[in-house]
């Protein structure tokens, strides 16, 4: 295919997904907002006050940041391994796979489509929280690309989880299993700072952990880890992730026989 | 001149060890309207699996217009539209997203999809529902559906696996004069179907599959003229109390309105009617008992049984 057919193509799968969450918006935009309402008012508000201060700013200042990235990767994950598992469930994954659409195109497509309902609910959650406190973005290079290329990896992943999937309970194990539980560890409530040596040792398995605190430092200019590593490593999942999924796609798993 | 489609050798083993394709051949001409026949399970659905890549073969060789596929598939694919056996759209999806779309998969501008969607959907009598949820269609709707989607791109190959199933026969009607102006128009078609009547008012050439081989590829004239022998069902205007004198012809009464007789190769209709005319027996109506190439399609996959003897012997 020719590089303009490439991006019809493309453009084509893409839209497609964003009219697909926007059309089923109380189930895709509405759910995060609310969540998130309440962590920030629960956490941030009620309890945070208690707290005092974490990391040198208020409670509701440390969470927030956290909260956007749980967000962003939760809604990332989730759009395409719905989105993708669905369109295989309902055969109409077919439509494109005997198209003359490029593997990698057909998984740019539902990724990116993926990125744009993580980045959109992480905009509102990001005007959710301007409500119970102030923002002052200290790198907003760092923040912006540490969402996108976060956003990126989750709908890789989530893309992933879908190729596997053999029902509608494959697609929840990973998010309720793996995701949640990493998310919630991965310092969005916390600093590392307050746990004992091992338990600090045992966070920094938790690729979760770098890029909360990535994006923290590029809002609030503190970090428990080193940004370069958590960059590093990002980049260092999505190039493995990637080529994962398309060599599943190219070798036809679970997709064609 | 190149064939629309050859196929060399064609082999498909599934990971569970069933042998679906046992290396099969034939060429499928352009222009040609193609009848690929077998009964459940024979391999159908398999060799239009490879032909659209959704299912891996395992040997042999597929060419489209000349291209092979292991070449380039992706330009072989442009010139197949592909209408499978099961729905596979969204079933949440506007009928003219579900169409409009597929143009995009194939590289097509927004606007010349738009515009040959509408051209489609108008053609199948789709038109009024193009804001319609495709779950919301009927099942005679929803196969129209996919014809349109498969069309949009207009391939030079269309390939219909079963289109007319659980259609109903005025329906079914206006599908085959559809069929048959496209393939006027010069679009190469391949279609299986359990209907023989439709592949035999349709088709001019025809392949039989069975347990993964081919046992027949010709044309529909010359396998029906293999036809050692033909029932027909002839409609009296007498009314008959007994069976009349049938001459040199094997023939029993229905009921009193009715007859069957077995016409063998070089036995003449007319002698027959000569023979109850003599009777003053005058034949309003006659009709062939059962569909010809439907005899013709059982007995070869009867021959294509093993015997008993070859059964003990497994």
């Amino acid at each position: 295919m020719s590089p303009q057919l490439i991006w019809t193509a493309f453009s084509t799968i893409f839209r497609r997904e964003v009219r697909r969450f926007t059309r089923i918006w109380p189930q895709t935009l509405v759910p995060p907002v609310i969540t998130m309402s309440l962590y920030f008012v629960i956490f941030g508000s009620l309890i945070g006050q208690r707290i005092g201060e974490m990391g040198g700013y208020s409670y509701m200042e440390f969470v927030v940041p956290g909260l956007i990235m749980m967000a962003v990767i939760t809604n990332s994950y989730g759009n395409v391994v719905s989105s993708f598992y669905s369109a295989k469930f309902q055969r109409s994954v077919e439509e494109l796979l005997v198209s003359p659409t490029p593997n990698w195109v057909i998984m740019t497509g539902y990724v990116l489509g993926g990125v744009a309902r993580g980045l959109i609910v992480g905009l509102i959650v990001t005007l959710i929280a301007l409500v119970f406190t102030s923002l002052s973005v200290q790198h907003i290079g760092i923040t912006i690309l540490i969402v996108f290329l976060t956003s990126v990896l989750f709908a890789l992943a989530g893309f992933i989880n879908a190729i596997f999937a053999n029902s509608f309970d494959d697609i929840s194990i990973i998010p309720t299993f793996v995701l949640t539980p990493l998310t919630y560890l991965g310092g969005v409530f916390y600093s590392i700072d307050l746990l004992s040596p091992f338990w600090q040792a045992l966070s920094k398995l938790n690729p979760i952990l770098y890029m909360v605190n990535a994006f923290r430092y590029g809002v609030l200019g503190v970090s428990d880890i080193n940004v370069g590593w958590a960059f590093a490593g990002v980049l260092a999942f999505i190039a493995a992730l990637s080529a994962w999924a398309l060599h599943l796609m190219s070798h036809g798993k679970r997709l064609r026989h | 001149m190149t064939a629309a489609l050859s196929i060399r050798d064609l082999q498909k083993t599934y990971d569970n060890g069933f042998e679906a394709l046992k290396g099969i051949s034939f060429d499928v001409q352009p222009g040609d309207f193609f009848a690929l026949l077998g009964p459940n399970g024979a391999g159908k659905s398999t060799t239009i699996g490879i032909l659209c890549s959704l299912v891996r073969k395992t040997g042999g060789s597929v060419s489209i217009f000349g291209i092979d596929i292991d070449d380039n598939f992706p330009a072989a694919k442009q010139m197949l539209g592909v209408v499978p056996q099961e729905f596979n759209f969204s079933q949440f999806e506007k009928v003219f997203d579900i169409v409009c779309t597929q143009g995009g998969f194939y590289g097509m501008p927004r606007k010349l999809a738009e515009e040959r969607t509408e051209k489609y959907l108008r053609k199948l009598g789709l038109w009024d529902k193009r804001s319609t949820q495709a779950r919301m269609l009927s099942g005679g709707m929803k196969r129209r559906l996919m014809i349109a989607r498969a069309l949009l791109h207009e391939p030079k190959l269309l390939i219909l696996d079963e289109p007319t199933a659980g259609v109903d026969i005025e329906l079914r009607r206006s599908m085959w004069e559809f069929l048959q102006e496209i393939n006027a128009q010069g679009t190469t078609i391949i279609l299986t179907t359990h209907y023989l009547e439709e592949a035999e008012s349709l088709c001019r050439n025809i392949a039989i599959i069975d347990k993964g081989d081919i046992v027949e590829n010709t044309s529909i004239k010359s396998l029906l003229k293999t036809l050692s022998r033909e029932v027909f069902i002839l409609d009296t205007r007498e009314t008959l109390e007994k069976a009349p004198d049938f001459g040199g012809f094997d023939g029993r009464l229905l009921d009193e309105h009715s007859l069957e007789v077995t016409i063998e190769k070089g036995q003449s209709l007319s002698d027959l009617f000569t023979q109850l005319s003599a009777q003053n027996i005058a034949v309003t109506s006659m009709r062939n008992r059962a569909n010809r190439l439907e005899e013709l399609f059982v007995s070869l996959l009867a021959e294509n049984q093993p015997s008993s003897a070859d059964k003990e012997a497994e």
